[in-house]
């Protein structure tokens, strides 16, 4: 077999995901869905003085969306609000159109999913995190 | 070793000889192992060059103009549409060009299930149906009133003829069933279904998408009220797909679509409607496409459609034995390598079906995952989605090889015990 796109980092965050359980009296919860391939998360925060103190989620879906989601929460646990859709920004658009170098340093691992914005059916699994994280930040 | 003839089929195929893989603006040549047949057929090149051709020396609308040419476009698309009848045993009357299964099955539901199905009338549909048998149904149901009434098959994909006795009933008016599912590979023994379902007066619409591209299927023997399927999926063109419909019901039918080419005379108040099977053809056809359809028969013929069946039937055996031989792998359906006709849907043990595909294209072998427009008989099942190989005879026992080389690596590249 010559090559994957999943390496270590991929599979360690899918099969042992840190972040994913469940968690008392979140703050904010919201359901991400990508109806055409079954990836369904429910994503909880904790927010203190517009500050994310914990996060999880939970559900099932492809390795893709699971790493995606266990990735970002490390990232964005004890970011404030603005810190937290300012990277869910520049993960998408690492996704959609690019970014520099300084922008893929501040994603940290979530950097290794650029090569995602080369595999068109797999960009919503990508982004199923983000985008709940995103709609949840910005009610 | 692959045989002479094997490779000859190969050479037939540009796309297969010569893929160039240029993702991301590479243009390195790469071997790609096409397993989602299926879905799709590869194109020999007799097929592109009849649409070439057409297009270069045949090309003007058909059906309308006095001149040479326009009789001679005129002329190829009902050679092909001849040449259709006669692959499944039909008359070219009763042999309707479309734009591909999915319209043929829209046609039937809006023209005959409308009009010749009622309030408070039932209509069977199998649970194995690609969508595109089922929605026109469940619209049409709901427009005049019937009931949608489930015909499940047991765990294997097994649809047992004494199950629908039981569901057929005075109401019955239509059974709308796969010959072979997109998803199961199992072949279904419609001529059996479409008696029982004659003996109450109703009639069966078969979708033969995935049958009449992989083996002889025989409308009259059959006795099939309709038969769909699509061009492309059997080496031919995108874009012409077919109707068979018993004469006498076609004749019955009001016009699906109304417009140009498809009538005798027009009036301000009214339209007197040219024969079948013109009477379903509105607007300029597609003529080009059905000369590629024509081709694509040809080619079958030149091989022979019962050698085509057997040659996929032994490269099923060798992928289906060679997966049964990896205990994490659930194939879906049957337990023999006979039931699945060059179809096999799969889970692998711990992987999401979208990964297990992902992985096959990274090693550049095309399959599908998702629920292959038949969610609900993923529902029934109970497996949310699965990955499908889908075969042709020009593949090989090379690619087979290949293609459970990487399955029996997937759970390691995932970080999976193997």
């Amino acid at each position: 077999m010559s090559n994957t796109f999943y390496n270590e980092i991929i599979n360690e965050h899918n099969l042992r995901p840190y972040h994913k359980h469940h968690i008392d009296d979140p703050d904010f919860t919201l359901e991400g869905v990508n109806p055409s391939c079954g990836d369904d998360i429910v994503l909880n925060l904790k927010m203190e003085n517009g500050a994310i103190t914990d996060g999880s989620f939970e559900g099932e879906g492809c390795a893709i969306s699971q790493a995606s989601a266990d990735i970002m929460l490390d990232l964005v646990i004890g970011k404030t609000k603005e810190e937290a859709l300012r990277l869910a920004d520049i993960f998408m658009r690492m996704i959609k159109e690019g970014i520099t170098e300084e922008e893929k340093e501040e994603l940290e691992e979530a950097g290794i999913l650029e090569s995602v914005s080369h595999m068109p059916a797999r960009v919503k699994c990508a982004v199923l995190g983000w985008r709940t994280l995103k709609e949840m930040l910005e009610k | 070793m692959i045989s002479d003839k094997e490779k000859k089929i190969r050479e037939d195929f540009p796309l297969i000889n010569e893929y160039v893989n240029n993702v991301a603006g590479e243009s390195e040549r790469e071997p790609l192992i096409y397993l989602d047949n299926s879905a799709t057929s590869q194109k020999p090149k007799c097929v592109i060059e009849a649409i070439k051709s057409f297009y270069e020396k045949n090309n003007a609308n058909p059906m309308r103009g006095l001149y040479d040419l326009s009789i001679c476009a005129t002329e190829e698309y009902e050679k092909a549409r001849r040449a259709v009848a006669e692959f499944i045993n039909a008359s070219p009357r009763e042999t309707v060009f479309t734009k591909n299964a999915t319209e043929s099955l829209n046609l039937v539901a809006y023209s005959y299930g409308l009009n010749f199905i009622k309030e408070g009338d039932e209509i069977i549909v199998s649970v194995a149906e690609h969508h595109s048998n089922m929605l026109p149904w469940q619209q049409a149901a709901k427009i005049v009133g019937a009931k949608i009434v489930w015909y499940d098959c047991d765990e294997k994909g097994f649809f047992d003829t004494e199950k629908l006795k039981s569901l057929i009933t005075d109401k019955t008016k239509l059974l709308a069933i796969t010959q072979v599912s997109n998803v199961l590979g199992r072949i279904n023994d419609v001529k059996t279904m479409g008696k029982l379902i004659h003996e109450k007066g109703g009639v069966i619409v078969v979708d033969g998408s995935q049958s009449v591209p992989h083996m002889a299927v025989d409308v009259k023997e059959l006795d099939a009220d309709f038969l769909v399927f699509s061009g492309h999926k059997m080496y031919g063109p995108m874009g012409i797909g077919v109707l068979y419909g018993k004469a006498e019901l076609l004749e019955k039918m009001p016009p699906f679509l109304t417009g140009g080419e498809m009538i005798e005379s027009v009036t301000k108040e009214k339209a007197i409607y040219a024969e079948v099977p013109h009477k379903f053809e509105a607007g300029t056809v597609s003529a080009a496409d059905a000369v590629g359809l024509k081709a694509a028969i040809d080619f079958i013929n030149e091989y022979g459609i019962d050698y085509i069946k057997e040659r996929e039937d032994e490269l099923t055996r060798r992928a289906f034995e060679g997966m049964k031989k990896l205990p994490y792998i659930k194939i879906i359906g049957g337990d023999d390598a006979a039931d699945h006709h060059g179809i096999i849907a799969f889970q692998v043990d711990g992987v999401h079906p979208h990964d297990v595909a992902q992985i096959f294209s990274d090693n550049n072998i095309a399959v599908r995952a998702g629920h292959h427009c038949a969610q609900p008989l993923h529902k029934y099942l109970g497996a949310m989605s699965t990955t499908r190989m889908s075969l042709s005879f020009y593949n090989t026992e090379e690619e087979i090889d290949a293609f459970l080389e990487v399955l029996s690596r997937i759970r390691i590249a995932m970080g999976l015990a193997g």
